[in-house]
């Protein structure tokens, strides 16, 4: 598992990442970036990417503490 | 194929299956081998999120709205990755209270007062009775469609006797269902296994079915979603509508939809049932906080497809029933009795859920608390009432749902599929500010709460569900334009004039505002109660890890009254459960005082089934003398997060100090080691002065004792006795120097040189030497200049200093020592270096250490040289004096000999000013 702490901030920064992916004003974006609206296909992709990033990080398994190589 | 006989066959036959999952779902449960203790099987049963609002619903309202509807799901996925957090913390506090309901966590959360109880389950009552009508309306229009195509389904429900509608047998079917499966116990906390097994099942069923329809449409009715895009494209009037602008309220209706889903997704009844009551693991969490969100993308993948390929093919056919259409259209049999099944499946598993846990409020809060209050309630005999409790669930089970057929047959009509639920959706969102406050915020305060939910759901009622009955035409409608009595700033859809907002956004805000203003503003001027204190703390703590669970009831009673009152209200089976383990080994004596974990054994047993409002009551009504001691258990609360705080310090000062003695340690250690090093050099020191004194001494007493010495040998030795003394003042001055540069006395005369004819001079001074000793001397300088700034002699010093280290250190056999010297960056870098055995990595940066003198493992004592290989000072002495000029000195590995390397280096002199 990961340290608890780590996991619960890095949870949190998604779920703000996923609020700013999905808000006004970078949906805007995609609806205005061509003559035909991107919006869904964006919004698909958006929603992909949170999902998968979220299944990383509760399935995850915890990477060995992180130590760096002793310096000589 | 469609004929009517199959198709009912074929829903009921569906219907059965279901009974036999559920079944099988409770015997695996009695079994002790459950069906649903994985986490995927509870992703799963979430999704009962997924109505026939979305099975239907969806497609219209992209028909019509564009992507607008995803935000309906966009916000349960913001809400399932905070699961871990809020999610979890509902289902600790749940577990531990025995919570049944959202009314109940909601009363209980506010000193489980019995009026918040009524009052949430009023207002759930009031606002889902419409979301199961509109599951049963999806079912008759279903059919309806299903069974007249190609004719138009214009059915008037109210026309036809309610006999012939399908969805009034569907309903009376699913109410067998689900007094069957839902309250098989009355302790309604042990959770409803079969009934998940069998939501889970229908989840599966509902998404086969709609992907199934989303291929046929995007890869047979057209090739491939390039090709439907392409005629999308084509088409202006459909290509706006994949836009931002079809979404009604723009970017604003956009957050607000967000916000509604979100919320709604915590406070529903249902999703709180799924989510929390029948939550077996809280570990579950994790898988589904993605699952989930994947489930949902899964389903909603193919409805802008299957919207747009039915505005091309069907034009102005109803766009809530594209997904039958579409099919049907395409001549095909089997496809559509799929889709009707799937349609059915999220109907039924909606409707299953949410009246298990509608009817489980009307019994706890309503109606318990009612019967509580008739004395003769009191006087009945054993199991009677348990019987009762369970009657009154099966007869509230039975009324709403005939309520929501009423809904259904009289005012459904009115609505498209989707106004309904989001009207239902605004409604459940009225409970989340005292839900969430009262989880995080230990001042939230029941006349806040109470206050807050009635007038959100007030607002609520006038921007949304009153205009909706006028826009049925039951009220005249001339108050949506001009406001009632003509008072422009009450109209419905622009309170307080706020025009140009789309009617959900619009009521969220008004009514979360007065909710949540009226919440926080009358709980900062209110004083709680002991229990509510008590309870506000143990929600708001209760991810404490050593909160303690036990009521501490402090008042008396004996074994026996509490044993007659549980087997009154549970039954002796039930009671027989609870004391089982108190008793175990134990005279069951029944005039015994009961301890206090019996008691809150017993409270925690009746809350689970009767709601924690009415426990109390019944509790209190058997124990005497001062009922809870509530101080106590506000102090304890208070004392363990205090001495976890004092036990956060101490850990941290502890680590601290063992730091500072680790500190301490290390330093001692060096002082050690220099101490030693001092020893060393003394004795070192004494032994390099005392044997050129000794020869000396000795030679001059030779020549003082023996007067006719050959004149040959008498200049011999006082050729001795000379060197002798200038390599006695030679040490004698490396020792003083040592002693100028610790104390900074050491005087440089810096100027500015060339270190190039420097390195030269210097090889050329020692070129005699080293010959001697049979060392090839090589020097690579490619540069023409190198100017810095330094003291000439003192740099001399330490590249002869070098120099002659490497020679010592070459290797004996073919000694070879390599001086260069090249630019880096804005610095020279002079390097000697030697083929000898190198320096151990780990040696490198004590070889600069004062008296230290390199061990030559290899070196054997026979193969020792005459003499000590140095004082064990030049290098010290040249990193001082490098140092001093502001440049560096250290060993590296020899890039071309393979030994060990010393590099100085010295910064480039400013440019020279230009001669006057």
């Amino acid at each position: 598992m990961l340290s608890a702490p780590r996991r619960r901030e890095r949870l949190l920064a998604l779920m703000l990442l996923a609020t700013l992916l999905f808000t006004p004003p970078l949906v805007l974006v995609p609806d205005r970036a061509a003559a035909i609206s991107w919006l869904p296909l964006y919004l698909f992709v958006a929603w992909g990417l949170v999902i998968g990033l979220a299944a990383w990080l509760m399935e995850h398994p915890a990477p060995p503490p992180e130590r760096t190589p002793p310096e000589e | 194929m469609r004929s009517d006989l199959v198709v009912l066959s074929v829903a009921f036959g569906y219907l059965a299956l279901l009974f036999l999952i559920a079944a099988w779902g409770d015997r695996r449960a009695e079994q002790g081998r459950s069906l649903i203790g994985s986490p995927n099987v509870y992703a799963l049963s979430i999704a009962v999120y997924c109505t026939a609002w979305t099975f239907y619903g969806s497609v219209g309202r992209a028909a019509q709205f564009g992507p607008g509807f995803l935000l309906i799901y966009l916000g349960p996925t913001l809400a399932m990755l905070l699961a871990p957090f809020v999610i979890r913390k509902m289902v600790r506090i749940a577990s531990a209270q025995r919570i049944t309901s959202i009314a109940d966590f909601i009363s209980a959360r506010y000193g489980k007062s019995s009026s918040l109880g009524v009052l949430v389950a009023l207002i759930a009552l009031i606002g889902i009775t419409p979301y199961i009508a509109l599951q049963l309306k999806a079912i008759t229009v279903s059919h309806a469609v299903l069974v007249n195509y190609p004719q138009a389904a214009n059915l008037r429900l109210a026309d036809e006797p309610f006999w012939l509608d399908k969805s009034f047998w569907v309903a009376l079917v699913l109410a067998v269902f689900i007094i069957l499966f839902g309250t098989r116990h009355l302790d309604a906390s042990e959770r409803h296994e079969g009934m998940v097994a069998a939501i889970a099942f229908e989840s599966l069923v509902k998404l086969v079915a709609f992907l199934s329809v989303g291929v046929f449409t995007v890869f047979v009715l057209f090739q491939g979603p390039g090709d439907l895009f392409a005629q999308v494209a084509a088409t202006p009037e459909l290509a706006e509508r994949l836009g931002l602008d079809a979404v009604p309220g723009g970017a604003t209706g956009w957050a607000g939809m967000l916000v509604l889903a979100f919320l709604a997704f915590l406070t529903l009844p249902r999703q709180f049932q799924v989510l929390v009551v029948e939550n077996v693991d809280e570990r579950h969490l994790a898988r589904a906080s993605w699952l989930f969100p994947l489930y949902l993308m899964a389903i909603n993948l193919f409805v802008i497809p299957i919207a747009m390929a039915g505005l091309l093919l069907m034009g102005d056919a109803d766009p809530d029933s594209f997904v039958l259409t579409l099919p049907l259209s395409a001549d095909l049999q089997g496809l559509p009795l799929l889709v009707f099944i799937g349609g059915l499946s999220a109907a039924t598993s909606m409707v299953i859920v949410e009246t298990i846990a509608l009817s489980t409020m009307v019994s706890n809060q309503l109606i318990m608390p009612l019967l509580l209050r008739t004395r003769r309630l009191h006087r009945s005999a054993s199991g009677e009432l348990a019987g009762w409790l369970l009657g009154i669930r099966r007869v509230a089970i039975v009324l709403i749902l005939l309520l929501g057929y009423l809904y259904h047959a009289l005012v459904g009509d009115a609505y498209s599929l989707v106004t309904i639920g989001l009207v239902s959706f605004a409604a459940a969102c009225q409970f989340a500010p005292a839900m969430l406050a009262g989880m995080y915020w230990r001042g939230a305060h029941r006349r806040g709460a109470t206050l807050g939910l009635i007038a959100g759901t007030l607002v609520w009622a006038w921007t949304l569900l009153i205009p909706g009955f006028a826009q049925s035409g039951w009220l005249d409608a001339t108050f949506l334009e001009q406001g009632p009595f003509g008072l422009a700033w009450l109209r419905p859809y622009a309170l307080f004039g706020l025009e140009g907002w789309d009617i959900y956004t619009h009521s969220l805000l008004w009514s979360l505002t007065a909710n949540l203003g009226l919440l926080v503003g009358v709980s900062l001027f209110s004083r709680q109660s002991p229990l509510e204190q008590t309870q506000a703390a143990l929600f708001a703590e209760a991810m404490h890890p050593h909160l303690l669970q036990t009521s501490l009831w402090h008042g008396q009673t004996t074994r026996g009254e509490l044993r007659a009152l549980l087997d009154r209200y549970l039954g002796t089976g039930a009671t027989a459960r609870v004391f089982a383990d108190a008793t175990s080994g134990q005279e069951e004596d029944a005039a015994a005082p009961a301890s206090p974990t019996q008691i809150a054994r017993a409270e925690q047993a009746l809350s689970g089934a009767l709601g924690n409002a009415s426990a109390r009551v019944l509790i209190n009504s058997v124990v005497r003398g001062e009922a809870l001691d509530l101080e106590s258990i506000l102090s304890i609360l208070d004392t363990t997060s205090e001495t976890l705080e004092i036990n956060r310090r101490l850990e941290q000062k502890s680590s601290e100090l063992a730091q500072a003695s680790e500190e301490l340690r290390a330093a001692n250690e060096r002082l050690r080691e220099l101490d030693r090093l001092k020893d060393e050099f003394v004795a070192m020191v004494s032994h390099e002065l005392r044997t050129p004194l000794t020869s000396i001494r000795a030679f001059a007493e030779i020549l003082r004792d023996s007067g006719e010495l050959p004149e040959e040998k008498r200049l011999h030795f006082l050729d001795v006795v000379v060197k002798e003394s200038q390599r006695l003042s030679r040490l004698i001055e490396e020792i003083l120097d040592l002693a100028r540069l610790e104390s900074g006395r050491l005087t440089l005369n810096p100027q500015r040189l060339d270190l190039v004819a420097l390195a030269r001079h210097s090889v050329d001074a020692v070129h005699h030497i080293q010959e001697d000793r049979g060392v090839a001397l090589e020097v690579a300088i490619e540069l023409e200049a190198a100017p810095v700034i330094g003291d000439p002699d003192r740099l001399e010093q330490v590249i002869i200093n070098l120099l002659d280290n490497a020679g010592k250190f070459a290797d004996p056999a073919a000694p070879r020592v390599q001086l260069s010297l090249v630019r880096h960056k804005t610095h020279y870098r002079l390097a000697v270096e030697d083929n000898g055995p190198g320096i151990d990595a780990q040696e490198r940066e004590r070889v600069f250490e004062k008296f230290h003198q390199i061990q030559r493992p290899e070196e054997s004592p026979d193969k020792r040289r005459g003499r000590p290989r140095g004082s064990g000072l030049g290098l010290p002495i040249s990193r001082g004096i490098v140092a001093h000029l502001g440049g560096r000195l250290w060993v590296e590995e020899a890039p071309h000999l393979g030994g060990a390397c010393l590099v100085m280096e010295l910064p480039e002199a400013p440019p020279a000013a230009p001669e006057a």
